[in-house]
């Protein structure tokens, strides 16, 4: 056990999986000497050698394309796309061909890979720094995405990323890479893939959220003493664990869904229809959510107004139950 | 200061011309039996490549990408390899597929819209069907690479046209192989036309040979048309692979007879001369000619052939056409390893909602016809 922030965790992770199989190779822009521009990588390429950890061209189709080649023929490779804003050249490769693979080849090939990339705001970047396009994935069947939301659930959540038999997207909340610092055990240890966490049960209203937004939503439960509010943690936001969250919104009646992402089409609007499908009689008010707008996330000096926050979160939790009340 | 700091030169390969002449010592060492199953290929492909024509005419097929033409390029080629290689084709590639071991019907029931014509059996390696174009090429090096990472002799060989190589993908897949010196061999079937846009208007570069060069790697133009010259610049690209010396660039210069598929009309944009020109220089006929004179096949031999391959071509069709349909709802199953909880409860909201047509086969059917042109491909 040692007290880690998340890079450190994700580097463990890494570590210990690459040690475990030798199958395992890294391929990203900077991931070798420098250890990636975050430094998740750090120490690897001296550990394993440049043959495991490999310095790519600056390619991001290339990454990925030859990761999916590796795949197919018995490597797992976990590729590193420098910033979600660079990671559209290799959109095709995902959506085209890693995702589709196993179903064109009606199971003969597959591709177990692993795409880590950092994600969202709150850093003060340049533009393409701050963006959170992890929908286009998540809408794209045959990939699975995973968004952590701290140290301990990195280093779980990226070791069944890496033992998965199917691609997964492992998004990286930059906002929050050194922000947090929780004790992760040092030994490996797996937490699973397609399952929500439920952080904290409570009965008033159930509030989602994932990735950076999980840190600020555990300050709103804090604040807010008056309102027993349920905490869940998607980690996995496809496959999304439906049953975790329609059990909750059965038992409290009320939802809020952070969500950085533009508004239009994000998880939240994905979780509401599944609510609205599957719990809407349980209903006590309509279902609120906090998300980014429809905009391009400002520059650095108006990104806090685009992204969520405490207040956002907590005003959003009153509406809905001051709306319950209303109904009731 | 100005002065000269690198030269290149881009070398071509003819060994059998359009005339039927040759030099002996240019010949590759090919056993006459091997020889022979050549010929056997190019002609069971030519008659695929047909009856495949007819059948989509007839409504029995899909959209259909035709080979005719490129016979030399995919057999030549395809026959340097050994059994581990692994091949990326693109979609045209059907004599490769036939050669590596996929049966005819099986080939057959894929372009009719049956999905497990593209499962191809475990020993063979060969990837499917690769339809968006050029970006299956980064693939094929990463397999390099891993062969590379394993310590395995196997090279990958990876088939594309002209219009690919203006694609991103070949640009990257091709610099990745130079920096990583993989053991890939990048096969482009120049025919001329990415549907309607002749290669002079794809690139400025008077050769698609000379691209290698950029990337640090050999590229050779061969005579696509002439068989010796694929197997023998394919064999060499081989060896040099499987020695560590890293990718090689063969441009089989050839043409495309056909059309881009079978929902294009190539008589919009091409002179019907330019084609008769080409057929001159058919392939087959050359090789044909050329076994005749070294007496290695005879008239007679060659009619027996040409009918064993309609026999197994019909052969195929039937057994293609009989094979039990698939459920639709195999569409729910490759998604990922294991069924997830989302995709079983859409598979079983799917039954329901189409109990009608799954009763009822012909209104499927009629559901198909009534979707109208199947969408076109885009021309490598």
């Amino acid at each position: 056990m040692s007290n880690m922030n998340m890079v450190e965790a994700l580097n463990d992770a890494l570590r210990l999986e690459m040690k475990r199989d030798k199958n395992i190779v890294l391929i990203g822009e900077d991931v070798g000497e420098e250890g990636g521009v975050f430094r998740v990588t750090d120490g690897l390429a001296k550990e394993f050698g440049n043959e495991r950890v490999m310095d790519s061209p600056l390619a991001e189709s290339g990454i990925v394309g030859t990761s999916i080649g590796m795949a197919v023929v018995g490597l797992k490779p976990i590729c590193e796309i420098q910033f979600e804003g660079f990671i559209f050249p290799a959109i095709d490769q995902l959506v085209s061909h890693a995702s589709r693979i196993r179903n064109r080849s009606r199971g003969r090939f597959s591709v177990p890979m692993v795409v880590r990339c950092p994600i969202g705001g709150g850093i003060k970047a340049l533009e393409h720094h701050s963006d959170s396009p992890e929908s286009y994935f998540v809408h794209t069947p045959g990939l699975k995405v995973v968004m952590p939301s701290g140290p301990y659930d990195a280093k779980g959540l990226l070791t069944s990323a890496i033992r998965d038999p199917d691609t997964v997207i492992f998004f990286e909340p930059k906002k929050i890479y050194r922000a947090i610092k929780e004790e992760v055990p040092s030994e490996s240890y797996a937490i699973p893939l397609g399952k929500a966490h439920v952080i904290k049960e409570g009965k008033d209203v159930t509030l989602i959220a994932y990735g950076a937004w999980v840190k600020t939503a555990k300050e709103v439960v804090e604040q807010m003493k008056n309102v027993d509010i349920e905490l869940i943690d998607l980690r996995t936001l496809s496959p999304l664990d439906t049953e975790t969250i329609i059990d909750s919104v059965q038992k409290t009646g009320k939802c809020v869904i952070v969500q950085e992402s533009p508004r239009t089409l994000g998880l939240a609007s994905e979780i509401i229809a599944r609510i609205n499908e599957k719990a809407f009689y349980s209903l006590e008010a309509p279902i609120e959510r906090v998300t980014g707008f429809d905009t391009i996330v400002p520059l650095r000096l108006h990104e806090e107004y685009y992204l969520p926050s405490v207040e956002k979160i907590s005003n959003a939790i009153e509406k809905v139950m001051k709306n319950a009340k209303g109904l009731s | 200061m100005r002065k000269i700091i690198a030269n290149f030169e881009v070398p071509y390969l003819q060994i059998l011309n359009e005339n039927g002449k040759f030099d002996e010592k240019d010949l590759p060492k090919i056993s006459e039996e091997n020889l022979k199953k050549m010929y056997e290929f190019m002609i069971l492909t030519r008659v695929f490549d047909d009856k495949a024509w007819k059948l989509q005419r007839q409504g029995r097929l899909g959209t259909y990408a035709q080979m005719k033409g490129q016979e030399a390029c995919q057999i030549g080629s395809a026959f340097a390899l050994e059994k581990n290689d692994l091949i990326f084709p693109a979609f045209r590639e059907n004599g490769i597929f036939m050669i590596k071991g996929v049966l005819p019907e099986m080939l057959f029931r894929y372009w009719a819209g049956d999905e497990r014509g593209m499962q191809i059996p475990s020993k063979i390696n060969i990837f499917p069907i690769s339809i968006t174009v050029g970006s299956h090429l980064p693939h094929a090096v990463g397999a390099a690479m891993a062969f590379k990472y394993l310590e395995q002799k196997n090279v990958s060989v990876v088939y594309f046209g002209d219009g690919a190589t203006s694609e991103g993908d070949f640009h990257e897949a091709m610099n990745f192989a130079g920096v990583y010196k993989s053991p890939c061999i990048f096969i482009c079937e120049n025919n001329q036309w990415a549907i309607s846009v002749p290669v002079k208007e794809q690139t400025a570069s008077q050769t698609i040979a000379q691209k290698a060069i950029a990337y640090g790697f050999p590229g050779i133009q061969v005579d696509g048309n002439d068989l010796f010259s694929v197997y023998k610049a394919t064999s060499e690209a081989v060896a040099r692979a499987r020695k560590g010396e890293g990718p090689t660039l063969i441009e089989c210069f050839t043409y495309r007879i056909g059309d881009h598929t079978t929902s294009d009309d190539s008589k919009r944009y091409r002179s019907e001369n330019e084609v008769r020109e080409w057929e001159k220089k058919d392939p087959i006929i050359r090789f044909e000619n050329y076994l005749l004179q070294k007496k290695i096949i005879n008239p007679a031999l060659i009619g027996k052939i040409k009918s064993e391959s309609e026999a197994q071509i019909e052969r195929a069709v039937s057994l293609a056409e009989s094979a039990k349909p698939q459920s639709p709802t195999e569409m729910f199953n490759y998604l990922y390893q294991d069924l997830t909880s989302n995709l079983k409860e859409q598979m079983e909201q799917s039954k329901r909602e189409n109990k009608v047509i799954t009763k009822n086969v012909g209104a499927s059917e009629r559901a198909v016809e009534n979707a109208g042109v199947v969408g076109e491909l885009e021309e490598a």
